[in-house]
């Protein structure tokens, strides 16, 4: 991935939320990351770790407590309100249940047609039905269902509604919170093929948020991994897999059972105790180091770096401070 | 304990249909198997292909009026529970059958302490007094994993976090010493990480306590770390079953292969993903010959009037496809060279 401006990038993102007076949950805490055009970049993480507020935060329908966001180059905060209308054009949003994310009491065609009205990008209303009927098709569906209700139809389907109303506005960045993580197993390959297709023929550039590892690694480019809305491991998405950094990264990935009998009764897994900390209270230091099979003294002092351990792959961990570099290699064996 | 016969619970043909607004439902059509003591089954497949009702069915606990055995045997330990009656079943159930429901909030009640639902089946149950059955409790959630018993006997589900809100539910579900416990999804709200705790959980159990086990998922990836058999199902009925090693390695039906071709594995580069085309049958109208033979890539002209009938690889590997069938035999060269 070598461009020259990236088409989004955020540096030290913050999002709170204040609970009352005394109480501050940090969901997203300093996140930086950017990302090429073109590129999909993945979010994994566990519940609760501040991925979808992270994409949400991104998309500007939360307010950012702190932090830069900046778009091809120009930053969102010095956008007057014309330029932010037209921003919103080029991001689009699918959502994680297609249940709720469309409205049960419209159409198919006020659906996929409305930002379009909205954005007036349409001529007439009867451009706009051709362009839904063409977007129904792109999406796999029947161009006869414009006048069906949600309810008529499966979750995958909907769900592919969904996506034919993010692509309405011909967008350049797509953000995808949990698009299949409400699916069947067999319905999310059909949607994730879908999404792929789509990007390669389009263009588009997207960020892909899951708790599901397996999915993710088919979609993206490069992955983020989050825990308790720190970024803590980042990398390509084959490297990941292959040669994980981070504890967590690395447990998480042990925790996934593989569909193969073999493998499955030789591993040997990191099985993590307990479960995440309260965002409301986390940690001192760095945030993983409750359930941190490595955890040493300076964990809870002094919180990690996001530091480049090899080329392109960034790790949050004391581990990989240089002094410490046999237990990298301690770490690695056990991997294996 | 089962001397007479090694098998726990044998599930002859069973039919099950629902009456809903727009008709009724053959949810089950025709679901055989059978397992044996100590056992892990798995039962795969999509949602609506009848795995959970096949469950409830087992269990008695089929939703009145409208879900109905219509047809077939379910026999516990040898005896038929299909022809007892509500009472009488539910006596022989609610002692040695438990369940483990998808989602640890809903199958906990939220007004009652964790102490009084754990003890709420064997006190009623198992007629033992309010004390052995506060004790037996407090055992159940140190097997479980759940430290401090007996203080988390006085807290409320909203007290507990969805892991261990799960650990509670398979307390109870261990408390009256079940013979078989039939565990819906147990993982599916969980993190994987919770996930792979919960998992080596019931591990840890069937050793303890040698308790046969129906996991019923869509997770290929659970299925191969806690089954020792497995049958796939699809539009109501097990299209094939066999061992963990037969569905893994050497499946023959074309949905169990399809179903294998759509998941990405973590441990392997991922370059191809095949998705099923389509959706399964409507159940309303379910198709008169094979279910899935307007998604298979090897449908043939039988396969859309008559129904499969169940051919066996081997001893144990049973596959519902017309493709085994003896006669197929130059109809599947023809296919292969397609």
């Amino acid at each position: 991935m070598v461009g020259n401006v990236p088409l989004l990038k955020i540096s030290q993102l913050k999002k709170y939320f204040e609970i009352d007076r005394s109480q501050v949950l940090k969901a997203v805490d300093d996140v930086s990351l950017s990302i090429q055009p073109g590129e999909t970049f993945g979010i994994v993480g566990e519940s609760g770790c501040g991925k979808s507020t992270l994409g949400r935060t991104i998309m500007g329908l939360y307010d950012k407590t702190g932090g830069e966001i900046e778009y091809n180059g120009q930053n969102v905060d010095q956008m007057n309100a014309d330029q932010r209308f037209r921003l919103h054009r080029t991001m689009q949003m699918i959502f994680q249940d297609p249940y709720a994310s469309l409205n049960p009491r419209s159409t198919v065609l006020e659906i996929i047609a409305e930002p379009m009205e909205i954005h007036k990008t349409c001529k007439s209303a009867r451009e706009r039905k051709e362009k839904v009927e063409q977007l129904l098709e792109e999406v796999g569906l029947n161009r006869n269902y414009l006048n069906r209700y949600p309810h008529e139809f499966s979750g995958g389907q909907r769900q592919r509604i969904g996506i034919a109303r993010a692509l309405a506005l011909n967008p350049e960045f797509i953000i995808a919170d949990e698009p299949i993580s409400a699916l069947d197993v067999s319905v999310q390959a059909q949607v994730v093929f879908l999404l792929k297709q789509l990007q390669l023929e389009k263009g588009l550039t997207m960020l892909f948020i899951a708790h599901d590892l397996s999915m993710v690694k088919y979609i993206s480019d490069r992955i983020g991994v989050m825990y308790l809305g720190n970024l803590v491991e980042m990398t390509s998405s084959h490297n990941l897999y292959e040669n994980p950094l981070h504890p967590y990264t690395q447990a998480l990935l042990s925790a996934i059972p593989i569909p193969d009998p073999d493998i499955e009764e030789k591993r040997e897994r990191i099985i993590l105790k307990g479960e995440l900390p309260s965002p409301i209270n986390p940690p001192s230091g760095c945030v993983f180091r409750t359930r941190c099979p490595f955890v040493m003294d300076i964990c809870a002092k002094k919180r990690p770096e996001f530091v480049e351990v090899e080329k392109g792959h960034y790790s949050a961990c004391h581990l990989h401070a240089p002094k410490n570099e046999r237990v990298i290699v301690h770490m690695h064996k056990r991997a294996e | 304990m089962a001397k007479q016969s090694d098998k726990l619970l044998e599930v002859n043909n069973l039919h099950v249909s629902f009456k809903t607004h727009g008709g009724e439902v053959h949810a089950v059509r025709g679901v055989a198997f059978d397992i044996k003591q100590g056992e892990t089954l798995a039962i795969v497949g999509e949602s609506g292909c009848g795995k959970s009702v096949t469950s409830l069915a087992v269990m008695g606990l089929l939703p009145k009026p409208n879900g109905k055995i219509i047809d077939g045997s379910i026999r516990f330990k040898g005896t038929e529970m299909t022809t007892l009656t509500p009472k009488k079943m539910r006596r022989i159930q609610g002692v040695n059958v438990s369940m483990i429901f998808q989602d640890p909030m809903t199958a906990l009640n939220p007004t009652l302490t964790i102490g009084s639902q754990l003890t709420e089946g064997i006190i009623h149950q198992k007629k033992v007094s309010r004390k052995e059955a506060h004790q037996k409790a407090i055992e159940m959630l140190h097997m479980v994993g759940l430290s401090n018993g007996e203080q988390r006997m006085k807290q409320y589900p909203y007290q507990f976090s969805g892991g261990m809100r799960q650990r509670i539910v398979i307390a109870m579900a261990l408390i009256c010493e079940p013979d078989l416990i039939i565990a819906d999804e147990p993982t599916t709200a969980l993190d994987v990480t919770i996930q792979a705790q919960i998992l080596e959980l019931f591990d840890h159990i069937q050793e303890e306590t040698g308790v046969s086990m129906i996991m019923i998922t869509h997770d290929l990836g659970v299925v191969a770390k806690t089954a020792d058999r497995v049958a796939v199902m699809y539009a109501g009925k097990i299209v094939e079953m066999g061992s963990k090693r037969d569905i893994f390695y050497r499946a023959k039906h074309p949905y169990t292969q399809a179903l294998l071709n759509a998941i990405v594995r973590v441990d392997i580069p991922a370059d191809t993903l095949k998705p099923i085309e389509g959706a399964p049958p409507d159940l309303f109208a379910p198709p008169d010959g094979c279910a899935f033979c307007e998604r298979c890539p090897f449908a043939m002209e039988v396969c859309q009037h008559v129904q499969p009938p169940t051919s066996m690889v081997d001893e144990n590997h049973a596959v519902d496809c017309w493709l085994l069938d003896k006669r197929a035999d130059t109809i599947r060269q023809k296919v292969e060279i397609l």
